[in-house]
């Protein structure tokens, strides 16, 4: 098991290496989408909501082998790591921007139009008023995310990335310690995700009292 | 050859073996909703008992599930259990077990939470209004929880058909591999293949799970 170990941790460190890029990507690409979608932008607002749809109506698996077998096909060639941040991204993007979405809707109309009435444009009152304001809400929901889509990284093993599930793999079929290899690849995930986990139960409950304090 | 490999769908019966391996994954998540959901529902009031160990239980059950991918969960049930055990589960058979007790899980959080949601004066109201216990549930309670969790257990579908791509890791013949079995038999007169395929298997995806979501939301939006 002393051998096995440090193969888990150089794993670990690439699932969380590929997944916190994704994560952070898919964050961005949520707040840029919400914005977009929260101001109405046309053209743009159609874009969005597709991108949306066809994101969160499709497995990950596929997505990346699309990007991985299919697009070499007309000269795409990514690099196996690339195609995870890729459809990390690409999938958590769209998670993002529901959960943003959501949050930015609950914010009172009143909040816009009294800052309107101040004299700012609207990306000012998005991003001094609105935006603070549900990323306090949105927590909950991104952080449920974060652990959705590090939970989803466990597919990059399908394109031949050298994460957890493909390291315990390959000891299964190399010295048939199935048992050990199967704990192993538990305790990992546990170790990473159930900080995440417990840190969003917190979150959550210290959310509520602020919300009650209104 | 410089046709469009999109022809390649067209060649034999290659698009009817693909919705055939669709119809695969589509089966294994029909058959572990339809256990998954009364159990959930048992496993949502199981979940809402007030006993300090029955909910110590339900935690580490309903936690322990959802934390762990369900790719880990699949390869636990296929390579552990004939190891523990030395019971030899067919793939079919451990993905169908897997999202049962995913579904399980996931479904009785759901049961959980909207009973919870319902307020304590619906149940005191019935009864001020001389329903007894099982006409309270029968008539006010069960009805205005169906509402909301019709939507989400919809949901919940949807997600059990596209986390169901994953059985081909454990070696079930479903889309993706016949995607792959087409793509390597073609490789030389299509070596685009490739492409198509996987991008035809993407639109499938979508075309399977985009309604039934549209579905969910028109629902939900019907009953607020």
């Amino acid at each position: 098991m002393r051998t096995y170990a440090p193969m888990y941790v150089e794993a670990a460190l690439l699932t969380l290496r590929i997944g916190t890029t994704g994560i952070l990507l898919s964050v961005a690409v949520g707040i840029i989408c919400s914005g977009v979608l929260y101001n109405r932008v046309p053209v743009l607002k159609g874009i969005v909501s597709a991108y949306v749809e066809l994101s969160r109506n499709t497995p990950l698996l596929v997505q990346l082998f699309f990007l991985y077998f299919g697009l070499p096909k007309i000269g795409i060639r990514l690099s196996g790591q690339m195609c995870g941040v890729i459809g990390l991204t690409f999938l958590g993007g769209s998670y993002m921007t529901e959960a943003f979405r959501s949050s930015l809707e609950a914010v009172e109309k009143i909040q816009y139009e009294s800052a309107m009435s101040l004299g700012m444009n609207s990306v000012q009152v998005f991003r001094y008023v609105i935006f603070p304001q549900a990323l306090a809400t949105a927590v909950p929901s991104v952080i449920a995310n974060v652990v959705f889509l590090l939970k989803e990284t466990s597919v990059f093993s399908g394109i031949a990335l050298a994460d957890l599930m493909y390291v315990a793999k390959d000891l299964i079929g190399l010295y048939y310690q199935t048992g050990e290899a199967l704990l192993m690849l538990v305790i990992a995930y546990l170790v990473i995700l159930l900080p995440v986990s417990l840190l969003g139960s917190v979150l959550e409950r210290r959310l509520r009292y602020a919300g009650f304090g209104n | 050859m410089q046709d469009l490999g999109i022809s390649i769908l067209f060649r034999g019966s290659n698009f009817i073996r693909l919705l055939g391996g669709l119809w695969v994954t589509v089966r294994i998540s029909l058959l572990a909703a339809g256990l998954s959901v009364p159990l959930g529902i048992l496993f949502g009031l199981f979940l809402n008992i007030r006993n300090p160990v029955t909910k110590v239980i339900g935690r580490i059950y309903l936690d322990f599930i959802r934390i762990m991918p369900q790719l880990v969960l699949l390869f636990i049930v296929f390579f552990g259990a004939t190891r523990a055990f030395g019971w030899n589960l067919s793939n079919e058979l451990s993905a169908v077990l897997v999202f049962t007790l995913w579904g399980t899980a996931e479904m009785g959080d759901l049961v959980r939470g909207a009973l919870i949601s319902i307020p304590k004066q619906q149940y005191e109201s019935a009864q001020a209004l001389g329903f007894d216990t099982l006409q309270t549930y029968r008539f006010i309670i069960i009805p205005q929880t169906l509402r909301r969790l019709i939507p989400l257990t919809i949901n919940l579908v949807t997600r059990m058909i596209k986390t169901t791509s994953l059985v081909v890791l454990i070696g079930i013949v479903e889309m993706m591999k016949v995607g792959q079995q087409i793509i390597d038999a073609n490789r030389f007169e299509y070596p685009t293949a490739a492409l198509w395929i996987y991008g035809v298997i993407f639109l499938l995806y979508f075309f399977t799970c985009w309604p039934i979501s549209r579905f969910a939301k028109w629902l939900e939006r019907k009953w607020n």
